[in-house]
């Protein structure tokens, strides 16, 4: 279906092209600037991510939470993350010495932009060989609670 | 060598014209009075969205397909009546029950009039009503998941043609006989027809909340054919009117011999009168046998219940129930003006387009002034009911809409054109030719209390030379007209599925809201689901199995399997794991005889495989899906009838056995 995008922009492009319209097929010539590679030396905790969660402070664990975090991590989440091992994406395990609060949660609920525009996201992404971070909706307390489990991690 | 100069020439012209697609209109012959200006008003811009929806019934394909107005872009077409194994419809264990009768599984249906479901008259968005001429039988499909939910069939019942439209509340929605058959069905000499053939018109009652039908009565009239029907709307809610043919009853060579009457009729039904009788007990109990199947979106599975009897009401013996007005020459289209007061037949054999009137009709019944009777059933006055007359608008009068601005829209086959007249004045204001032999047509909520008057689409029944020839079998095709000013314009010509029958459309913004996106899996009520991969297994009960498998980007679980033996029926629940919109995945397994599965994200669907030989066979996603979409795959291992090889599963060498 992307695939049939693709073609579908390129007719689009090229049928403008055919019509003189030079602004569009300018702006679709030009390539992505390079990135440097600046943002492998920057601290990775200081990267909130691209998403809703803009600021978050974390208090002592809640258990509580802990335990609906779990569950949720288990129904949504287990397809493709392992804790005792690299599965299709990363383990979670010690996460939180890598990664900020709020950069786990973007990742979770906004994946399909981090994977596009965030450094770290566009890494992992080639890491796990294309295989894309899915969306799976959940709500926002959703992915506080299966933060605070990652914290028992 | 002609020809392929020919061929060259024309092969260059469509080149050029389609690579300088700015100004292809001012080029081609066949764009007709299109100019440019015209063609804009129908474009949509990549990326945009259309104004409308448009359901048009495939007719003879049994689906009904989704297009955008006014660009004519398909979306969707949603299987009904007919198997779809692109969807796996009719083929997955899911919804082979939906196409259930009493003649047991049939695969195919025939398709004709989709009518959206209202409130207080107005189009409220929230089911699509369809009917199945060949077997008689009525869908609804829903649309928040744009799938069908539920097929009733139709007993005592033959070419349901006068079906499927829906009253002011969607209370009822109706099915009509257009065969006259023998009721209850036995072995008889056909030339006793006459007098003992029936016509069965039925009331289906609409669940307001879930939208199931019921079949709550049927009126068994006589042998007439109950071509088409339109419900009274307003002043005249409570009744529904029928246009008839064949009141001569005729069994054989029906192009002459149905032809003879110099009126039919349009039957007046009071169905408020019906309920009356019906809840005063006035009516018999028929033993039959029919299919009510219906989908739930929980277990994202249909069930056949079999209703064994009807509630039959015979118009002899309930006065002010039924009444004839006669129309001339086998009318054909019936409808009804968004006000109620005129019920417009177009006798397909006659020169005009006669209206009759509401209030002069009440006032008949009133004063009792019948003309006679048949069958019990009394006949009132031409003259007394008649409205006025639309003389000789054309050739061959179908079918009218309204604009909700006093002005009708009327078809004609033979001429090929769509003649716009005024309400009360019955004078022609405009006409414009269609390509060609039109049959339906279809304005937004035209045939509701409030018309959205900016568009008509026509359907036709022929196309000819309008298109590329695809050999023997062309394509059919709708036409727009823009009918927001005083002519009409016709500004796009497009091909649709099937023959383009009928049409229902309503404003996108009415239904976008509510458009689902994902099942949720936490509601996931299937029997079979696996709700993560800590579910995922598989189970053996004699010769059995079942496979509880589940999918996400881009792998299956379990995606090897071994123990399973050659003479097993092996099904394969497959249940998407996915929450994300549109991210589906499928299944296909190598000679499985049947379809894919396409399934949505939260979905369960379930796919059966009876493998015949030893070996070890691959199975894989069949709806790209992800960069690695083509890794999304896996392999079962069939052993010997009499193999001693122990059921496993497996995803990533972690090995799991039913002990």
């Amino acid at each position: 279906m992307k695939k049939f995008n693709v073609l579908m922009a390129l007719l689009i492009i090229s049928l403008m092209w055919a019509c003189g319209g030079g602004n569009s097929a300018t702006e679709a010539s030009s390539a992505p600037p390079p990135k440097s590679m600046v943002e492998e030396d920057a601290d990775p905790m200081e990267n909130k991510g691209i998403g809703p969660i803009t600021e978050l402070k974390l208090d002592e664990v809640n258990q509580e939470l802990v335990a609906d975090g779990l569950k949720v991590f288990e129904e949504m989440c287990t397809a493709c993350h392992k804790v005792e091992k690299k599965f299709i994406g990363p383990s979670p395990k010690g996460i939180m010495d890598r990664r900020s609060p709020e950069w786990i949660m973007n990742m979770i609920l906004n994946p399909d932009e981090m994977v596009i525009k965030d450094p770290i996201a566009k890494q992992l992404l080639i890491e796990a060989n294309g295989a894309p971070m899915a969306n799976q909706n959940l709500t926002e307390d959703q992915a506080r609670a299966v933060l605070e489990y990652f914290r028992t991690l | 060598m002609k020809l392929n100069k020919n061929l060259i020439i024309v092969a260059l012209v469509g080149a050029t014209l389609a690579f300088t697609g700015c100004d292809n209109n001012k080029n081609g012959d066949n764009a007709g009075a299109l100019s440019g200006n015209m063609a804009d008003r129908a474009y949509v811009a990549p990326g945009e969205h259309d104004e409308f929806y448009a359901f048009i019934s495939g007719g003879f394909s049994g689906q009904l397909a989704v297009y955008g107005l006014p660009s004519g872009r398909l979306f969707k077409v949603i299987p009904v009546f007919s198997v779809d194994g692109e969807k796996a419809y009719g083929f997955n264990e899911e919804t082979k029950p939906l196409l259930n009768t009493s003649y047991g599984f049939i695969p195919w249906g025939d398709s004709h009039h989709p009518d959206i479901s209202q409130t207080d008259g107005k189009l409220d968005g929230r089911w699509v009503f369809i009917n199945e001429n060949n077997t008689p039988r009525i869908a609804r499909i829903s649309l928040e998941t744009f799938e069908t939910e539920e097929i009733i069939e139709i007993p005592n019942s033959a070419g349901n043609h006068s079906s499927s439209y829906v009253t002011d509340n969607t209370d009822y929605v109706i099915a009509g006989t257009r065969f006259g058959v023998p009721v209850p069905q036995r072995d008889m000499p056909i030339d006793e027809y006459k007098g003992n053939f029936k016509g069965a018109l039925s009331f289906l009652k609409v669940d307001p909340e879930e939208g199931h039908m019921n079949l709550e009565f049927q009126i068994m009239m006589p042998g007439f054919d109950y071509d088409k029907a339109h419900p009274g709307r307003g002043k005249s809610d409570g009744w529904f009117f029928y246009t008839t043919y064949n009141t001569e009853e005729s069994h054989t060579l029906l192009e002459v011999n149905a032809s003879q009457n110099d009126k039919d009729f349009i039957a007046a039904v009071n169905w408020k009168k019906a309920e009356e009788y019906i809840k005063a007990g006035n009516f018999e109990t028929m033993p039959t046998n029919y299919a009510h199947n219906v989908y739930d979106v929980k277990t994202h599975s249909a069930t056949t219940t079999w209703k064994k009897e009807v509630r039959i009401l015979d118009p002899a013996k309930c006065p002010g129930l039924v009444y004839f007005m006669p129309m001339p020459k086998s009318p054909h289209g019936c409808d009804v003006d968004p006000s109620g007061e005129y019920i417009v037949g177009s006798g397909k054999l006659s020169a005009n387009v006669t209206v009759h009137s509401f209030t002069k009709m009440l006032d008949a019944i009133e004063n009792e002034k019948f003309a006679g009777e048949a069958y019990g059933i009394p006949i009132l006055n031409f003259d007394d009911v008649l409205a006025g007359t639309v003389v000789q608008p054309g050739l061959g009068p179908l079918h009218t809409e309204f604009d909700g601005k006093g002005n009708a829209y009327t078809t004609f086959f033979i001429s090929s054109e769509v003649v716009k007249w005024k309400l009360g004045t019955w004078e022609v204001l405009d006409r414009k030719p269609t390509y060609y032999s039109v049959g339906h047509l279809m304005i937004p909520g035209g045939n509701s209390q409030e018309p959205f008057g900016k568009y008509l689409v026509a359907m036709n029944k022929i196309t000819k030379d309008r298109y590329l020839p695809t050999g023997p079998e062309v394509t059919q095709s709708a036409q727009l007209y823009d009918i927001s000013g005083e002519k009409m314009e016709m500004i796009l010509d497009f091909p649709t599925v099937g023959e383009p029958h009928y049409a229902a459309g309503i404003p996108a913004d009415l239904v976008t809201p509510n458009s689902r996106k994902i099942f949720k899996l936490e509601e996931n009520e299937h029997p079979f689901v696996a709700k993560s991969e800590k579910e995922a297994k598989v189970v053996r009960d004699g010769n059995t199995v079942h496979i509880y498998m589940t999918t996400i980007r881009s792998h299956f679980a379990p995606d090897n399997i071994e123990g399973i033996k050659v003479g097993d029926k092996v099904y394969f629940h497959v249940t998407n794991l996915e929450q994300d919109y549109d991210v589906p995945h499928g299944i296909s397994m190598i000679g499985a005889n049947t379809s894919e599965l396409l399934i949505m994200p939260g979905q369960t669907e379930t796919f059966t495989w009876e493998p015949k030989k030893e070996g070890v066979w691959p199975f894989y996603c069949t709806d790209f899906c992800s960069a690695l979409h083509q890794e999304m795959q896996g392999y079962v291992r069939v052993s010997a009838k009499d193999s001693d090889i122990p059921l496993k599963w497996t995803l990533d060498d972690e090995w799991y056995d039913s002990e």
